[in-house]
């Protein structure tokens, strides 16, 4: 019961803190693709794989107090942190989830911008296609974000390398 | 009496039959006048080169009676042969609202109804409201319309339930039916090469032309203000009802999305109240999940059963690509909500007692009763729940369910913040654009407050029945608040 929030917490306790909803939507995002036992559907929006199932375990999670969630201004917008309270650590120590390799997998994604997993995310995305397809995709449909080829060479790299962390589970 | 004369007489015809349509339709009497143009132009391209198969109209419009929007159009003939495939044609042996119609019994209508819907809101926009417009490509109509129309096209029965249990993923479906062998990407390549493509990207937001696609997926498309009407209309409820026509008068071209003048705004806070109305009186009604429970339970039992090599009274064919989760699109395709009740009928008479069981309790709607469930103070209780439940016989895996909001494929609005999700612009008189909330109190009221809900799902008569394991049955109750007197 609770199974797939009792993951979610997980992963934010094994990462410390999270800073961002963006960045956490990519970490729980590619962990999945990973293969990870997430269960949140994701759909591609405007910026990138979306999950709006995780959205909300997210605010029931902070209704439940069992996340503590910071507002904080940051020039034009605000942003959000989330770490697991007392109570939460309490809950996930009867909850027994255990997933072996996601906080080696998570510790390093949370170390990375959250412009990079959106890009790393997006690459995932579109796994299916050959490489160059995947290029224009992301020249394509994130213009604005004006990532490089070396941004995007670096992102095959992160993933397989982050693979091999994964394939030891 | 020459071709024209035929044509414009039948129109003309066609015309007098609908002198009762309200003035308020004007997009009718507007089709009715392009109707006989169009036939000229019809013919007089018919006297010269032959027509690119994208600007084929038919030679008379075709009109389908529909409650919630009176009429919808079709002209292209695209989009006509799209309606007639058989992929399309199985939306009709699908419910919108899947188990919603255990508690409000109108909610029969099909995905067929809603995708008509949805085409018919775009062909307004399109052909009423943007044509002509800067920032409005004419080329992208017909992609636009096609992609309205099938947007859904992936979608299987119960599907909500299939892909939690099954793995399985209804968008998946939607590309694998446009970009496969199928009838439907029969008519769509015949557009051209790339055709079924772009259509395919336009649906899984992936196309390069994001304003296409906000006409479809967006904080307010054509999607959601087909469902909310026609949900509350066959639903009945008085919740859903919102002023689109005018929402579609405001709604402007900018860039990547749709924006709405800001003298629009009254209608669209009424759109936002009436989402959000909707999201607790309908789709997250406790009945409706409670059906959507046992569904999901029954899924996940035939499974298992299937895993332990149980022998089926009634062999579930039709599953067992979805057992293995190796699911073909022929196999998909063959899935409808006639095919999934026949093995629920069946399945009451099999000897394994928990599938029986909830097969006749979601065939005779005799549903889990439920008790408001505060996850972070009661969590404990649960565990002590479930350890009771499995002494008193009663397995808690498929008889002591959570619920949440977060578990229902619906949302109300929010805005967006760390561009998760686009929000809702308005476009201001100066140009510049300002996100909704930002300009109206109400939808600020609505949608800055966080609002999330769980629920336990029980079977009352199991747990009242004290002709077994009586006493344990009795800590059940207490720790559930059922009263005494229900006991039998």
């Amino acid at each position: 019961m609770l199974k797939d929030h009792a993951k979610v917490m997980q992963a934010i306790a094994a990462s410390g803190e999270v800073i961002g909803r963006k960045k956490l939507q990519k970490m729980i995002y590619i962990s999945k693709k990973l293969s990870f036992p997430f269960g949140e559907k994701f759909q591609f929006h405007f910026y990138g794989p979306y999950s709006e199932e995780l959205t909300v375990q997210v605010e029931e999670l902070c209704n439940m107090r069992f996340l503590e969630e910071v507002k904080e201004k940051k020039g034009g917008y605000y942003q959000y942190r989330y770490t697991v309270t007392d109570n939460g650590k309490e809950f996930l120590s009867e909850s027994h989830v255990d997933i072996p390799h996601l906080q080696e997998c998570l510790t390093d994604m949370n170390n990375q911008n959250a412009r990079f997993l959106e890009l790393v995310s997006t690459v995932l995305y579109f796994d299916n296609l050959p490489k160059e397809e995947v290029q224009e995709k992301i020249f394509t449909l994130k213009s604005k974000q004006r990532y490089t080829t070396e941004e995007v060479d670096s992102a095959y790299e992160y993933i397989a390398m982050l693979k091999g962390k994964a394939e030891l589970q | 009496m020459s071709i024209i004369n035929k044509v414009l007489s039948r129109s003309q015809i066609y015309l007098g039959m609908m002198d009762n349509v309200p003035k308020a339709d004007k997009s009718f009497h507007k089709k009715i006048i392009r109707l006989q143009e169009g036939c000229h132009n019809e013919i007089e391209q018919k006297r010269g080169e032959k027509m690119a198969y994208s600007e084929e109209k038919l030679l008379e419009e075709k009109v389908f009676k529909d409650p919630v929007h009176r009429y919808v159009h079709v002209r292209d003939r695209v989009i006509w042969d799209l309606i007639g495939t058989k992929e399309f044609q199985r939306l009709r042996r699908i419910k919108q609202l899947g188990t919603t119609f255990l508690t409000f019994h109108g909610a029969e209508h099909s995905r067929f109804n809603h995708s008509l819907g949805v085409y018919e809101i775009v062909r307004r926009i399109a052909d009423d409201v943007f044509e002509g417009r800067p920032g409005w490509s004419h080329d992208e109509r017909l992609l636009s319309l096609c992609a309205a129309l099938l947007h859904d096209l992936g979608h299987g029965p119960f599907s909500h339930s299939f892909e939690k249990v099954f793995q399985l993923d209804h968008e998946y479906f939607t590309q694998a039916i446009i970009l496969g062998d199928t009838e439907v990407n029969a008519v769509l390549s015949r557009v051209g090469d790339d055709f079924p493509k772009n259509v395919a990207e336009v649906i899984a937001k992936t196309y390069q032309n994001k304003l296409v696609i906000s006409l479809i997926s967006s904080q307010i498309d054509a999607d959601r203000m087909d469902y909310l009407q026609r949900d509350a209309y066959f639903t009945g409820v008085s919740y859903g009802h919102f002023d689109m026509e005018r929402i579609l008068r405001v709604m402007r071209p900018r860039e990547d999305q749709v924006v709405i003048k800001k003298s629009g705004m009254h209608a669209v806070e009424d759109y936002i109240m009436s989402r959000y109305q909707m999201y607790w009186q309908v789709y997250f009604h406790p009945v409706t999940r409670s059906a959507e429970v046992i569904l999901t339970k029954i899924l996940h039992r035939a499974k298992a059963l299937h895993e332990q090599y149980y022998s089926f009274k009634s062999h579930p064919v039709h599953f067992y690509s979805m057992f293995e989760e190796e699911v073909t699109l022929e196999d998909y395709l063959k899935l409808d909500e006639s095919v999934i009740l026949y093995y629920f009928q069946m399945w009451q008479e099999e000897d394994d007692l928990i599938l029986s069981d909830l097969c006749r309790r979601f065939m005779n709607r005799n549903l889990f009763k439920y008790a408001e469930f505060d996850p972070a103070k009661e969590y404990k209780k649960l565990a002590e729940l479930s350890i009771l439940f499995d002494k008193a016989g009663m397995d808690p895996e498929y008889y002591l369910v959570v619920d949440s909001s977060s578990d229902l494929p619906y949302d109300f609005y929010r805005p967006g913040e760390e561009e998760e999700r686009l929000p809702i612009h308005l476009l201001m008189k100066s140009g510049e654009i300002r996100e909704l909330s930002r300009e109206s109190e109400i939808v600020d009221a609505i949608s800055g407050k966080r609002r999330t809900d769980h629920k336990l799902y029980y079977p009352i008569d199991f747990i009242c029945d004290d002709s077994s394991a009586k006493e344990i049955k009795r800590k059940i109750r207490k720790l559930l608040d059922i009263d005494e007197s229900k006991v039998h």
